[in-house]
């Protein structure tokens, strides 16, 4: 593994299904604006025999080819099979068979999901050149839908992060702006689908890691209800609150993407099982009137930017002028969120990455014939895992033990059962509930690399609902000071369909009081 | 330091025990016999290749997920009902974390203050007396896997150049059976094991093979003073336990080496030191492993991937309605209904052929005795003879009941019957098959036997003249010749009554 993508990018080459694909119409969406049509539409195209799947995924190689140098999103590229994946979606179209609604639509996969041919790293050293011998039920349902899975994407290491500084191989930068971060911990998966490098990406988020690189990079990011999307597969950081989800640049590729990789999965005992929430429908209603949402007075004051709150009045009151009721609520136990989540996710991952042993895989680390079983162990972890992942298993080590958990993980526990409460009371009056998706625009790399707590701040409006369970999503709002910013929209556990609902109404206005989407005002890389 | 041998020479053990009240708690594991692993689809069968019989749960591979096995569930379950334990409608499990190069994870998934079932007894029967022990939980856990050690002498870890791992242990099912300190002697301890053998035997759900390790006990022990009449027991003394003791001798041994251990450090006025030991089968002694100061922190915790365990009403009561008879109800019946003694019951289990038996006398045998007879003195012989188990040879109980038939109608003796075995084991079909096949049955036509004899008399007439004489044992060369001619198909105590009648001695 090296900074820089471990597999060559093939330099352009003619397609391998030549002329049936290579159409006279796709002449108008080939190349450079290829890479920016929404998944709906290059899905749409290919479908029409416009684009060839291979097409799309060639422009998507070369994108990467050109801009992953400056941003850094992804650790490894598999043009080969991407390629190969893209050449099927064209046969089996070429054959006549019905595709699905995101067949050849090229997509970035956060590295912390086990993928059979291609190495799986968490953005971890002690990982370095794994390959899982399976794929994790996302990864396989992504494959069973024909999308072509470009590579993997950065991230803080195991997922431990929010600006995806932690990554073992160097940063990411965000493409608004590459002196700044992008977000984390799936800062490579918004890096990636900003920078145009691919229509979407998959993220996890544990407390806010889809969510806040989605606002700070400008795009739509979903953390599905805890239990909708399958964990297995996902290597664990915080059991109890980890989900995957999509990055998108519009509310329809999410909803498309979401309903991809959802459902239940006998491989994962918390998965839900119960019908996917009709979120594709949902994100086509646009129209929210009669709507209830709530605006969380805990979530929107003191902390938060001027730009930020800026933003996020106006596109509240946008929700207004399309007819939804506004209401203020108040869910006083958000405050003990962010300990909360501080207790129980490092508790959690103590246990979690005690697997990282040195004995069975991975990285081994002073093995030299003398050293025991125990002492290897402690080697590897040493060099291993970066400072981050080493505070945070030391931190919940000492949560869990013996007569500290009742205080600790035990209080924590308490906690989150309190803003469950919050959250049901809430929804008794609301339908939604609103608030900005992050205190601050994408701050400049190494800002607070050296204060955690500073760092763990930026996750304060998307803890919440990490612990409680219940989906949310972060949309553009606008921008601040010339970064993006994002609303967070929640919904009660298992109306991820709402989310959808009310995000996809206000993106249509925002865009169309903007007279274009936000990512047009990207500058260009 | 009192954590080695006392100062002072051990007291016997009868002397230990006359001041002092031993109090035993008892730990069992037991492997539940399920096709697949605890908590993913793997094979469970013992003595494969290594590590052919894992996956990416049971190798705790990054990203992979735990599910419960139903299977496991309901083995536990009936444990629990078996013991008469309260099955909890809600229960969780929890991680037990620790590292240690054979489990894969560096936890163990396991149950902590929520167990699956809690609160029973079983009687166990010691020289006539009942002693009723208390369960005090039953727990689902995962195995580990298996660390051998190479290069060192004892194949222990002390010394070894390197170790191997076999994963295919690793997360097959287990239950953790907890006893109250009910326990008062060595004897009751062993009893206890020996009796929830049989119990989990019964219900089927283990093979319980201790040398297999699929039963593994660990014996807490510690001694009070025996109170003076009239006034209250001691409180508890400090207590060691002693891990995986692996065959019943072991577990009364060991028990009766710890009292005798403790008391003499009792007697030194020293202190217990809380810790686990270690039985020498070799030198019949304990050793001390690790002391409760250095005890590992587990930072148990609930299992975050595994979803609670909701067991219904009617799940539960379906469950007690599919038990089988249980060892000690089945005692009672076959006292009661075929007359055995406690004593012939034990033998025939111990033979391995309590069940034939059972099923022998449901077959027809001639009474419940011969059944017992022919298997526990004939067929578990040969059984054992043969390195089979008796249920593995080929003879069934329906031709051991037909047997026990003929005997007790006279058509066999017990010789012929042995033959008529010889030809059942060796396939020449049913005991009437190889009867008329090998012409077996008792002659008991007068006329040729008294030629035979007469013959006999005259083939042999200074052994003839030894008898007259008055030397009556003198006649087996003749009872052989007899034997011979009549190609054993006449009964020997019949035809020494006919020699010595015809020699005028009778
Ligand atoms: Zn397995």
């Amino acid at each position: 593994m090296t900074d820089h993508p471990t597999s060559p990018v093939p330099a352009p080459a003619p397609s391998a299904v030549g002329g049936a694909a290579g159409s006279p119409g796709a002449a108008g969406t080939a190349g450079g604006d290829t890479v920016r049509l929404s998944a709906a539409a290059t899905a749409a195209a290919i479908a029409a025999g416009e684009l060839s799947a291979v097409e799309a995924t060639q422009a998507a190689l070369e994108r990467i080819a050109k801009v992953d140098d400056t941003i850094h999103a992804f650790l490894h590229v598999d043009a080969e099979g991407a390629l190969s994946a893209a050449r099927r979606v064209d046969e089996r179209r070429a054959a006549g068979e019905t595709l699905g609604p995101l067949a050849g639509v090229p997509l970035a996969l956060k590295d912390v999901l086990a993928t059979r041919g291609m190495p799986t790293t968490c953005g971890s050293r002690i990982l370095e050149g794994w390959q899982a011998p399976y794929d994790a039920t996302v990864v396989s349902r992504l494959r069973a839908a024909d999308v072509v899975l470009l590579g993997k994407v950065n991230m803080d290491e195991f997922a431990m992060g929010s600006s995806t500084e932690n990554s073992a191989y160097g940063p990411t930068r965000n493409p608004w702006d590459t002196t700044r971060i992008p977000g984390g911990s799936s800062g490579g998966s918004a890096a990636a689908v900003a920078a145009f490098e691919a229509p979407l990406a998959i993220g996890t988020d544990t407390g806010g890691s889809i969510r806040q690189p989605a606002a700070v990079c400008g795009l739509v990011g979903v953390k599905p209800t805890y239990g909708g999307v399958s964990r297995y597969g996902l290597v664990a950081f915080s059991s109890s609150l980890d989900q995957a989800g999509p990055l998108a640049r519009t509310v329809t590729d999410a909803a498309l993407l979401h309903t991809a990789i959802a459902g239940h999965d006998p491989l994962d005992s918390t998965s839900v099982d119960l019908p996917v929430p009709a979120v594709v429908a949902a994100a086509a209603r646009r129209d929210v009137r009669g709507v209830r949402v709530g605006v969380v007075r805990e979530l929107s004051g003191a902390g938060y930017d001027p730009g930020v709150r800026a933003a996020f009045a106006a596109a509240v009151e946008t929700l207004t002028e399309l007819g939804a009721e506004i209401v203020e609520v108040s869910c006083p136990h958000f405050t003990y969120a962010l300990p909360a989540y501080y207790l129980i996710a490092p508790s959690e991952c103590s246990s979690n990455l005690a697997r990282f042993d040195a004995m069975r895989f991975g990285l081994r680390v002073g093995d030299d014939g003398e050293a025991g079983a125990e002492e290897v162990m402690s080697r590897t972890r040493e060099a291993g895992f970066g400072p981050e992942v080493k505070r945070r298993i030391i931190l919940g080590t000492y949560a869990l033990s013996s007569g500290y958990y009742d205080a600790y993980y035990g209080q924590a526990q308490k906690v989150r059962t309190l803003i469950s409460r919050d959250f049901a009371a809430a929804y008794e009056q609301v339908d939604v509930l609103v608030s900005p998706t992050t205190p601050t625009p994408a701050f400049p790399i190494g800002a607070k690399v050296d204060d955690p707590v500073a760092m763990y701040l930026s996750d304060l409006a998307t803890i919440p609902s990490n612990l409680a369970g219940g989906p949310a999503m972060s949309l553009p709002a606008g921008l601040a000071d010339g970064l993006p910013v994002g609303i967070q929209i929640m919904a009660p556990t298992f109306a991820d369909d709402r989310l959808y609902l009310v995000g996809g109404a206000l993106e249509e206005a925002l865009d169309d009081r903007r007279g274009h989407p936000l990512l047009d005002e990207i500058p260009a890389l | 330091m009192s954590t080695a041998a006392p100062a002072s020479a051990l007291p016997s053990y009868d002397d230990a025990i006359a001041r002092y009240e031993p109090v035993i708690g008892l730990e069992t594991h037991v492997e539940l016999g399920t096709v697949s692993k605890m908590f993913c689809g793997c094979a469970t069968a013992f003595g494969a290749e290594p590590n052919t019989q894992v996956c990416p749960v049971c190798l705790g591979l990054p990203g992979s997920l735990p599910v419960v096995n139903e299977a496991a569930v309901r083995f536990a379950v009936l444990i629990g009902l078996a013991l008469h334990c309260e099955i909890a409608p809600w229960c969780r499990f929890a991680r037990k974390n620790y590292f240690y190069p054979d489990m894969p994870k560096n936890y163990q998934i396991s149950q902590y203050d929520e167990p699956l079932c809690t609160n029973g007894w079983l009687d166990v029967e010691v020289e006539g007396e009942i002693h009723r022990v208390g369960i005090t939980r039953v727990h689902m856990e995962e195995d580990t896997g298996k660390s051998l050690h190479v290069g060192g002498a004892t194949g222990r870890i002390h010394g070894a150049t390197h170790s191997l791992v076999d994963y295919n242990r690793a997360g097959i099912p287990l239950v953790e059976i907890v006893t109250e300190p009910d326990v008062r002697s060595p004897e009751v301890a062993r009893a206890y094991v020996d009796e929830l053998r049989e119990l989990i035997r019964a219900l089927g759900v283990s093979d319980v093979r201790m040398e297999q390790g699929s039963l593994r006990c660990d014996a807490n022990a510690s001694l009070r003073l025996r109170p003076a009449p009239g006034e209250p027991d001691a409180p508890f003394g400090t207590r060691t336990e002693t891990k995986n003791l692996n065959s019943l001798r072991s577990v009364e041994r060991a028990v009766r080496y710890e009292i005798t251990r403790q008391a003499a450090l009792l007697d030194d006025g020293e202190r217990i030191i809380q810790e686990t030991r270690h039985f020498d089968e070799g030198a019949g002694r304990t050793s001390s492993g690790r002391s409760k100061e250095e005890a590992t922190d587990y930072r148990y915790f609930p299992e975050p991937d595994l979803t609670p365990l909701e067991l219904s009403a009617e799940y539960v009561d379906e469950q007690r309605a599919a038990l089988p008879e249980l060892p000690a109800a089945r005692r009672a019946r076959l006292i009661a209904e075929h007359g055995y003694t406690a004593r012939d019951l034990v033998d025939m289990r111990n033979a391995g052929v309590l069940d034939l038996v059972e099923q022998t006398v449901a077959a027809g045998a001639a009474s419940p005795a011969a059944a017992r007879k022919w298997w526990l003195n004939e067929l578990a012989r040969r059984a054992s003879d043969t390195g089979a188990a008796p249920a593995d040879l080929a003879i069934t109980p329906a031709d051991v009941a037909r047997i026990t038939v003929l005997v007790a109608g006279g058509e066999l003796t017990d010789a012929l019957a042995r033959k008529v075995i010889d030809g059942v084991l060796a396939g020449e079909g049913t005991p009437d098959e190889v009867v008329a096949g090998r012409g077996l049955a008792v002659v008991a036509d007068d006329g040729a036997l008294t030629a035979a004899v007469d013959a006999a008399i005259a083939g042999a007439p200074d052994i003839a003249e030894k008898v007259r004489g008055g030397k009556l044992n003198a006649v087996g060369p003749l009872v052989g010749a007899v034997m011979k001619a009549m190609k054993g198909q006449a009964d020997a105590a019949t035809v020494r009554g006919l020699l010595l009648e015809r020699l005028g001695t009778s």
